[in-house]
């Protein structure tokens, strides 16, 4: 099969996209108030790639952030929010100040999993710091473990608003 | 020369803006195809409107230890572009400054562009930096000769380097575009616009991996301003390299020296459709294609080198005089 | 007494110091001072010439049997005014120099006469003259490069040198001579009126010989070897003289003998041409990618002027072999782009040196590999040597720019209806200006970018300062030159018709192009304005930076911070990319041409042999031409006179017999 006719016969892959979530009480406002528009820079702080997975499912043809204005970026400086995933261990903790201190104002801190959001099932360890918001101020919060890919696109949604 | 009319002005005026607000719908639209092609459904042909305006509104960051070289090179390179986009014949032949800049003087300006971003990734003193500066240099050097030889086989139908005058005579003797030199031209002067703007297979403009990068290596501590500025600069290179080569091989609907209003909406028009079929183009022959392996990229551009020598030569042998 | 002086080397007392800091500082204005004014009269006395009129001057008793005649005309005068002015730009800033790197008072003298020679040089009017000036700018030039003769890498230069001048000399005076005997005369005037009549082997000889002599002078290729020992290992002032002033008479005596004085009795054939093009083109693609691969900062300098020399040499074979054909227009095109390139090399190689050295003087150091952040500790200096760098790069807004622009033109509006040589000749030529282009633009950056941007990488580049006002006023001098000949060419048409018009082989009658604010081209269409192209950028450039200002009152105020390390602390100096790392990729792409001799050693653990304990990489890049050609040759010399030697063993009564025999010999011969 040729690739010209796989392109056609496969079509479109992404799934149809919910509606917008517009709730003011869940949803928050977009760092420079351009809606549509978040270059994220990601960290590992401590994950067991079970989140990383998942972020990578999302950006993936099926489920194509990409449409909502979601990207990921390789340096801080291009990006405007920070989406970590794990618990922050001690080897990691410098790193993501320093990666957080990379990223230009006004940004955006996203908590993916439930490591990351509370420690989750390495809360109390000793090579553990905490989870990331014991860390660094944290915005949005996508528990689970791990998130599947619709709660994470839900969760960005609620920050590029679109 | 040409007269400097009013309506050649306004047309020149309308290129540089159309340009500026066309170039990023131009990288949408080709993401947008890519996308498309790929079963996604994309972040829509708006996307690098909103991400420029986004960064337009973040902090600056000057990276300690930088020059002012860091600060100003987003700006020669947009700065350059702007200029190019001014001399070039895209919706008119009469543009006042076509008689200050041939297409040698056109290609130095885009090296111009360039070698400012090296210096800027030379300037951070980072490895990333420095790597990016040195794979791009590489890379122009080796267009370079390639580029000028196709320029080169370009102005023997119209003897003369200058752009309206290209333009012009092929316009008037369309039977010379079908010649072997003239085709041989094209297919050298895609492959130097495919790696001077940075596009598969020379380089991928959308990866996140440092050490395959090469142009994004270079801007990688640009943040807010200067970074919307490199982006934009870098679609409006683009869209630039993609209306000459449009108007060089297919010449019709570019409005005349001194155009009308009607020839310039034309003219407008025509060069639009031009440029976004190119760029459908090239956008989906790149879902085709991987990036080749940066040591393989040399061949491609000698392959392209010999393409544009047999190109001036076949344009020679098969010359037919226009006088 | 004596063992007290060599237990306690003498301190001298402040007065002492003071005395010879003094000393030291009459001479250097003195020298310094001298050169410049001999480099102002040049100047004047060339600009006089070019537009007023020839001078002569004979003066009968200085050399026994034909004197000495200096004949100036436009062509010499267009030689000396650059000459004078590159002195004028160097000798102000040896003021500075000689005081910092503490120049010896042996070249400071030498320094005035060298300039002297070289200014007389194109104003000699016969053959012996030539032939008197040409040693004594030899001779000046080679006491000059010994100058800091303690080294050894200098005294090998100097050896290299002055071996390679004399050969080059030896090829001259042959020439010379039998193109006087054929000529009938000693003066170029006598020669050139007869010059119809000598027969067309001896004018082979003598292209072919002067070829030889005159194109080692100016560092052709396979002649240059001297030029990037020599030229880096001189002072920085006397290498900007060699680089930019003396390479310059290797093209001159070209210009002189093979296509003014030869070129009236006959048209130059083909040939002539075609091999002027050919050498010109390796010469410079093979300077280029030398310079581009060079972590040496004067040696990557000299090399980039073995690559213009090439380029002029291209224009000057253009022409040559245009006008062979006939085509006055296009050919009158490629002299003047020739006369341009001179020029702007002039400039901005001047201003490369003086640059390189106050850099070498603050910090001792030209390896680029330990430069770096020199643009926050000597602003000035960075600044010249940026301006230098992008008018040897060939982009516009550059020195360069023009000259190339109008070589280039000239290729490619050769006559191609029915001439194949032609019709091969050209294109190829184009690709290799293009490749020397885009591998100088590579050079350049490197040499830039590494040596003056990032962040030192070194302790020496560390505690760099900046120059003195004097040297900075030398080196302004030459930015200065490099700004008009990259914006305003228009102020040099005068002058480049001038001379054009005096060279009546090469299509002076055709009219030369005009440079006007526009360059327009006389019989071809093309045109470009540098001037307009500067005023439009600096316009577009401030347009990006207020575009770059929409949605600022949304934006928080900029910062300052430090690099992106990867998430790591910070990046040390010795993270980033060095000289050779950045030539890299091309040092592998033109791995065939280059020959480097790269060696990789891995050390292994001795647990395991996929854990690496160190990997040392050591590369060399040698000049493989040098090492090919020159090294048998060395050899075969070294073995042969071994052998001679076998002859000298040191008894007297051998040399007196050695004497004897001789004698005899002679009175046999004599009889
Ligand atoms: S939340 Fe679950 S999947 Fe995610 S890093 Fe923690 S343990 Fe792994």
């Amino acid at each position: 099969m040729s690739w010209t006719s796989k392109i056609r016969r496969v079509g479109r892959m992404a799934e149809p996209a919910t509606p917008t979530p517009t709730n003011p009480a869940n949803t928050v406002e977009p760092p420079t108030g351009v809606t549509g528009s978040l270059q994220l820079r990601h960290v590992d702080c401590g994950s067991c790639n079970g989140c990383e997975l998942e972020i990578a499912g999302a950006f993936s043809a099926v489920y194509d952030a990409e449409q909502f204005g979601v990207r990921v970026v390789a340096s801080p400086r291009h990006a405007d929010g920070l989406i970590a995933t794990g618990v922050v261990t001690r080897n990691m903790h410098q790193p993501l100040l320093n990666t957080l201190n990379s990223i230009p104002q006004p940004r955006v801190v996203i908590a993916v999993g439930d490591c990351a959001v509370d420690g989750g099932a390495f809360a109390g360890g000793y090579a553990v710091v905490g989870s990331v918001a014991d860390v660094i101020p944290v915005d949005v919060r996508v528990p689970g473990c791990p998130p599947s890919p619709a709660e994470i696109i839900a969760a960005l949604r609620t920050v590029t608003g679109r | 020369m040409s007269a400097m009319s009013v309506m050649s002005v306004v047309a020149t005026l309308l290129q540089v803006v159309a340009v500026l607000v066309g170039a990023p719908l131009v990288v949408g639209g080709m993401r947008q195809v890519r996308a498309r092609l790929e079963g996604r459904a994309g972040g829509g042909v708006g996307q690098p409107w909103r991400d420029l305006r986004k960064q337009l509104r973040k902090q600056q960051i000057t990276p300690l230890g930088t020059t002012v070289v860091f600060a100003l090179a987003p700006a020669v390179v947009a700065g350059t572009t702007l200029l190019i986009a001014a001399i070039l014949p895209l919706i008119s032949l009469g543009s006042p400054l076509d008689p200050a800049a041939d297409l040698f003087g056109v290609v130095g300006l885009l090296f111009l562009g360039t070698v400012a971003l090296t210096l800027a990734g030379l300037d951070t003193g980072t490895a990333f930096g420095g790597m990016g500066s040195s794979r791009e240099i590489t890379i122009a050097a080796l267009v370079e000769p390639t580029i000028l030889l196709a320029v080169f086989a370009l102005s023997v139908p119209g003897q003369s380097a200058n752009l309206a005058a290209i333009v012009a005579a092929a316009a008037d003797n369309p039977g010379q575009l079908v010649s072997p030199g003239s085709l041989l031209a094209f297919v050298a002067l895609a492959i130097v616009i495919i790696a001077e703007t940075g596009r598969l297979p020379v380089d991928n403009p959308s990866t996140h991996l440092e050490l395959t990068m090469i142009h994004e290596a270079m801007v990688l501590e640009y943040a807010g301003p200067r970074l919307a500025l490199v982006e934009w600069a870098s679609a409006m290179r683009l869209t630039v390299l993609l209306g000459l080569m449009a108007n060089l091989f297919l010449p019709w609907g570019i409005a005349g020296a001194d155009p009308s209003p009607l020839g310039i909406l034309i003219g407008f028009v025509v060069i639009s459709l031009k440029i976004l079929v190119l760029a459908g183009a090239l956008a989906a022959g790149e879902v085709f294609i991987a990036k080749l392996r940066y040591f393989r990229v040399p061949e491609l551009l000698a392959g392209s080198f010999l393409l544009a020598l047999l190109a001036v030569t076949a344009s020679y042998f098969f010359a037919t005089p226009t006088n | 007494m004596t063992t007290a002086l060599h237990e306690f080397p003498t301190v001298p007392t402040p007065g002492q110091t003071l005395r010879a800091a003094r000393r030291a500082r009459v001479h250097a204005v003195l020298s310094g001072g001298l050169t410049a004014a001999l480099g102002t009269v040049g100047v004047a006395l060339g600009l006089s010439v070019i537009f007023g009129g020839p001078r002569e001057l004979r003066v009968g008793w200085l050399l026994p049997l034909v004197g000495v005649q200096l004949n100036l005309d436009a062509l010499g005068g267009l030689f000396v005014a650059v000459t004078g002015a590159v002195s004028a730009a160097v000798g102000i800033y040896t003021v500075g120099y000689a005081r910092r790197e503490h120049l010896a008072r042996f070249p400071l003298t030498v320094l005035p006469l060298f300039v002297a020679a070289m200014m007389l040089v194109p104003a000699a009017g016969s053959v012996t003259t030539f032939l008197l000036t040409w040693e004594l700018m030899a001779a000046a030039s080679l006491v000059l490069v010994l100058s800091e003769h303690h080294r050894a890498e200098v005294r090998s230069a100097g050896v290299f040198y002055a071996v390679m001048t004399q050969l080059g000399f030896a090829a001259i005076l042959l020439a010379l001579v039998l193109l006087s005997a054929a000529g009938g005369g000693d003066s170029f005037d006598t020669i050139s009126a007869s010059s119809g009549d000598i027969p067309s082997g001896t004018r082979t000889a003598i292209f072919l010989l002067t070829l030889l002599g005159f194109g080692s002078k100016a560092g052709l290729l396979p002649l240059h070897a001297w030029l990037p020992r020599a030229h880096p290992e001189a002072p920085s002032p006397v290498s900007a003289l060699m680089s930019a002033a003396m390479v310059n008479m290797g093209i001159y005596g070209i210009i002189r003998f093979d296509l003014d004085i030869l070129g009236q009795g006959h048209p130059s054939p083909h040939w002539w041409g075609l091999t002027l093009m050919i050498f010109g083109a390796v010469s410079a693609v093979f300077g280029v990618l030398q310079a581009s691969v060079a972590t040496d900062l004067k040696r990557l300098l000299a090399y980039s002027t073995t690559e213009n020399m090439g380029l002029i040499t291209l224009a000057l074979g253009a022409a040559a072999l245009l006008s062979s054909y006939g085509a006055m227009a296009v050919a009158a095109l490629a002299m003047t782009a020739a006369l341009l390139l001179i020029l702007s090399h002039a400039a901005f190689k001047t201003l490369a040196f003086l640059a390189a050295g106050s850099v070498l003087a603050a910090t001792g150091l030209r390896d680029l590999d330990k430069l770096g952040g020199l643009a926050r500790r000597m602003p000035g200096t960075t600044v010249m040597f940026g301006i230098a760098a992008l008018g040897a790069s060939g982009l516009p807004l550059g020195a360069g720019f023009v000259g190339e622009w109008l070589l280039l033109q000239s290729l490619i509006h050769s006559p191609h209806d029915d001439t194949t040589l032609l019709m091969l000749v050209m294109p190829l030529s184009v690709g290799a200006v293009a490749l020397t282009t885009g591998l100088g633009i590579a050079a350049m950056v490197k040499a830039f970018g590494v040596g003056f941007l990032a962040r030192p990488r070194s302790a020496a580049a560390e505690a760099a300062r900046e120059a003195p006002a004097s040297m900075l006023t030398g080196m302004g001098l030459a930015a200065a030159a490099c700004t008009v000949s990259a914006v305003a060419p228009v102020l040099f048409g005068p002058l480049l018709e001038r001379v054009l018009t005096a060279l009546p082989t090469l299509g002076g009658e055709a009219a030369g192009p005009m440079l006007g604010a526009y360059l327009r081209l006389p019989g071809v269409t093309g045109s470009i304005a540098p001037g307009l192209i500067a005023v439009a950028l600096v316009v577009a450039v401030l347009l990006a930076l207020a575009l770059a200002r929409w949605g600022g009152r949304h934006r928080p105020a900029a910062v300052q911070a430090p690099l992106w390390a990867c998430g790591a602390d910070s990046l040390s100096p010795r993270m980033q990319y060095t000289a050779t790392s950045f030539a890299e990729p091309l040092q592998r792409v033109f791995d065939n041409v280059l020959r480097p001799e790269t060696d990789v050693e891995v050390t292994h653990y001795a647990e395991s042999q996929y854990l690496v304990e160190k990997v040392t990489y050591r590369t060399l890049q040698a000049d493989p031409v040098e090492q090919r050609l020159y090294t048998p040759v060395v050899r075969a010399v070294t073995a042969w006179a071994q052998y001679v030697r076998r002859a000298h063993p040191g008894s007297v009564h051998l040399y007196l017999a050695y004497g004897a025999i001789g004698l005899l010999v002679v009175l046999v011969v004599a009889r």
